[in-house]
């Protein structure tokens, strides 16, 4: 292998009770890729990408971001017992991170259902992540003994701002805005934390043909930009087929194809489980 | 451009009013014997405008639901008050148990501190004690959410208070009778009654202003609108909600130390659960997440409490007619009825999560103008088809 991977899942397991939602999941990310995540409802997609993130801790297996092990787990306790996932890979270490833990190693993540900070502008909206890298303690900040690195943060944010397009509504509330702008806010702010791997859930969901056209332009220009690497659910196949370099399919936790659009599009196995036919 | 004019003009404005305020002040200070109700008012206004914009920090600007203010004043209060009671009369105040022997070495030690002095130690001492307990009580407490944590800080208040009057620590914060002889805010001219507690209130709420400004500050803010996303965008939750709340407690024993040095004695009913309902209405009523909502309506429910609506509480004749109702106790109902009002009309407080600036204030007449206009604009628009439709018939 040429290059580490951005991102490796290994055997990842996530089980809530007697619930496998995510079983086994095998995957890697190449730097630069862009790579979609699809599968019918209730496959574990969201699932996953919270275990990446630290939301959940994943019950079995191991997550590597850039060759360093992110997460680390084993069934143990009462999970022992209960354990029904797929039993590969053996794992005797526990590594736990929080989310923003996570984040700060470069992570960013945008949400399912919108979450901005409402009442805020927009623009604190995107200073706000770059707090996450602040040198300054507590104490030099309230007496703002690091102005310099505070006009860092405000120039940046509208730098970002302005590359985005989002400048001229600064100082809007972030819930006044329409909703294609808010996705496009809620990216921005997922860069303004300097991320090297971006999780987009379902970043087209609820947008017309139109709006995702825009957001398909948006997500190639800020991924030359910031020489981001892209994983991505999403459930409009227009906008999957059309931007990703490599698709992976899970169904029930499990995944059941992998590989470039053409690929999945012809594959037996993803057609059975969007149309519930037997194969 | 109306409203660059008044950008340039709040300054100004804000400068005067300051110095309005500090002649006022002044003034009532050297007529204070006239005015007992007034200065009594302000100062405790001033006191419980530091708790207010204190229990605002974690309650309205970083949701965490905290009722355990009263805990947090007690401690800075019985602090403040033990060390600043005159040591040579401090053995008539535990007349019944006697003093701890290392309390009098640590009074003997700051004995060599001028007066003034000696009370901003004081004050500071409490604040940085209330700080640890807020930060180790906060380890376990701040994980929890909403109701959780306001019944978590609720007991470890009644804990202090507890604490304060067992009888374990008699020869410490004597017990349950309490303390007295605690030197009040004036000094020895008699001056300073109100400059003192308003210098102290405005020097602590310039600086929590600061930390609400700051980066910090805004970190806050995002966890109180949405604390998965906060935590998704690098803002580590645990280290945050500590923050808030330890800058909390520390600004709130402050104020219960100027309590303590308001009410001259102190036990450890002073401090009951009531004490952070009264603070938890005045941020509920000045608006949550606004500093200067909280400020106004400290002085606003001070006085209405206990001045304005005093005359309900005495009996009146007219003639021969007693007017019905009025007794004592009376002037609580009234309140309690206000305060309905005020929640009825203003929802999200006073102020809501606004600040209050001159540029508000200053456009008004014209965000009326311009309403007025609008509203005819309207109107004349609604009148506009009917006419048309006339005249093609």
């Amino acid at each position: 292998m040429p290059d580490t991977p951005v991102l490796e899942l290994e055997h990842v397991t996530v089980q809530f009770g007697g619930v496998v939602a995510v079983d086994s999941l095998n995957l890697t990310i190449q730097s630069g890729e862009i790579v979609a995540l699809i599968g019918p409802n209730g496959a574990g997609k969201t699932t996953a990408f919270n275990a990446i993130t630290g939301v959940y801790k994943p019950t079995n297996g191991c997550i590597r971001f850039k060759g360093d092990i992110l997460e680390e787990n084993y069934p143990q306790g009462k999970m022992r017992k209960l354990y029904r996932g797929h039993d590969n890979g053996h794992y005797h270490e526990r590594l736990e991170r929080t989310p923003d833990e996570i984040c700060r190693l470069g992570i960013a993540r945008t949400f399912q259902n919108i979450r901005l900070f409402k009442q805020l502008t927009v623009f604190e909206n995107v200073l706000i992540a770059y707090h996450s890298h602040i040198q300054a303690s507590i104490f030099a900040s309230t007496f703002r003994l690091n102005h310099r690195e505070e006009r860092q943060m405000r120039d940046g944010a509208m730098a970002l701002l302005d590359l985005v397009g989002l400048a001229d509504l600064a100082q809007e509330k972030a819930d006044n805005l329409p909703y294609g702008k808010q996705r496009h806010l809620e990216i921005a702010r997922a860069l303004a934390t300097k991320p090297e791997l971006l999780l987009l859930d379902e970043p087209a969901a609820g947008m017309n043909p139109q709006e995702t056209d825009e957001l398909t332009n948006f997500i190639y220009d800020m991924k030359d930009q910031f020489k981001l690497t892209i994983f991505m659910i999403e459930h409009h196949m227009n906008l999957v087929m059309d931007i990703s370099d490599r698709i992976y399919v899970v169904d029930f936790g499990k995944r059941i194809a992998d590989g470039r659009p053409e690929e999945i599009q012809s594959n037996p196995a993803v057609i059975s489980a969007y149309l519930g036919v037997q194969a | 451009m109306p409203l660059n004019k008044h950008r340039k003009l709040s300054p100004v404005l804000s400068l005067a009013a300051l110095i309005l305020l500090l002649v006022l002040l002044i003034i009532l200070e050297q007529h204070q014997s006239s005015n007992r109700m007034a200065v009594a008012v302000l100062q405790k206004g001033a006191i419980l405008a530091v708790a207010a914009v204190a229990m605002n920090l974690p309650n309205g600007f970083t949701g965490i639901f905290s009722l355990g203010m009263a805990g947090f004043m007690s401690i800075g209060a019985y602090i403040t008050a033990i060390l600043t009671i005159p040591t040579d009369t401090i053995e008539s105040v535990y007349y019944i148990s006697g003093v701890a022997g290392w309390v009098m070495n640590l009074k003997r030690a700051l004995d060599v501190l001028p007066q003034p002095l000696l009370v901003l130690v004081a004050l500071l001492i409490g604040g940085l004690i209330a700080a640890l307990f807020a930060f180790l009580i906060g380890i376990p407490v701040l994980r929890f959410k909403s109701d959780y944590l306001a019944i978590a800080t609720l007991g470890f208040s009644e804990i202090i208070r507890a604490l304060v009057a067992s009888p374990q620590l008699d020869r410490v914060t004597n017990g349950s009778y309490g303390l007295k002889n605690i030197p009040g805010f004036a000094t020895a001219s008699g001056s300073g009654v109100l400059l003192i507690p308003f210098a102290i209130a405005a020097v602590c709420i310039f600086i929590m202003i600061l930390v609400i400004n700051s980066s910090y500050g805004r970190a806050f803010k995002a966890i109180r609108e949405d604390d998965i996303a906060a935590e998704a965008m690098g803002i580590n939750l645990l280290k945050h909600k500590e923050l808030s709340f330890v800058i909390s407690s520390f600004f709130t024993a402050i104020s219960g130390g100027m309590l303590a040095m308001y009410m001259r004695s102190i036990d450890s009913k002073t401090f009951q659960v009531a004490l952070t309902y009264d603070i938890l209405l005045i941020v509920v009523i000045g608006g949550m997440g606004s500093v200067t909502g909280s400020i106004i309506s400290a002085f606003l429910i001070t006085a209405a409490k206990e001045w304005w609506l005093r005359f309900f509480d005495q009996t009146l004749y007219i003639g021969n007619w007693q007017v019905p109702l009025l007794r004592t106790g009376f002037r609580m109902v009234v309140f309690s009825i206000l305060l309905m009002v005020v929640v009825l009309f203003y929802r999200r407080g006073l102020m809501g999560d606004r600040e209050f600036s001159w540029e508000d204030i200053l456009g008004l007449p014209q965000r009326w103008r311009h309403r007025r206009v609008a509203i005819a604009a309207a109107k004349a628009e609604a009148a506009a088809p009917k006419d048309g439709g006339q005249n093609d018939a």
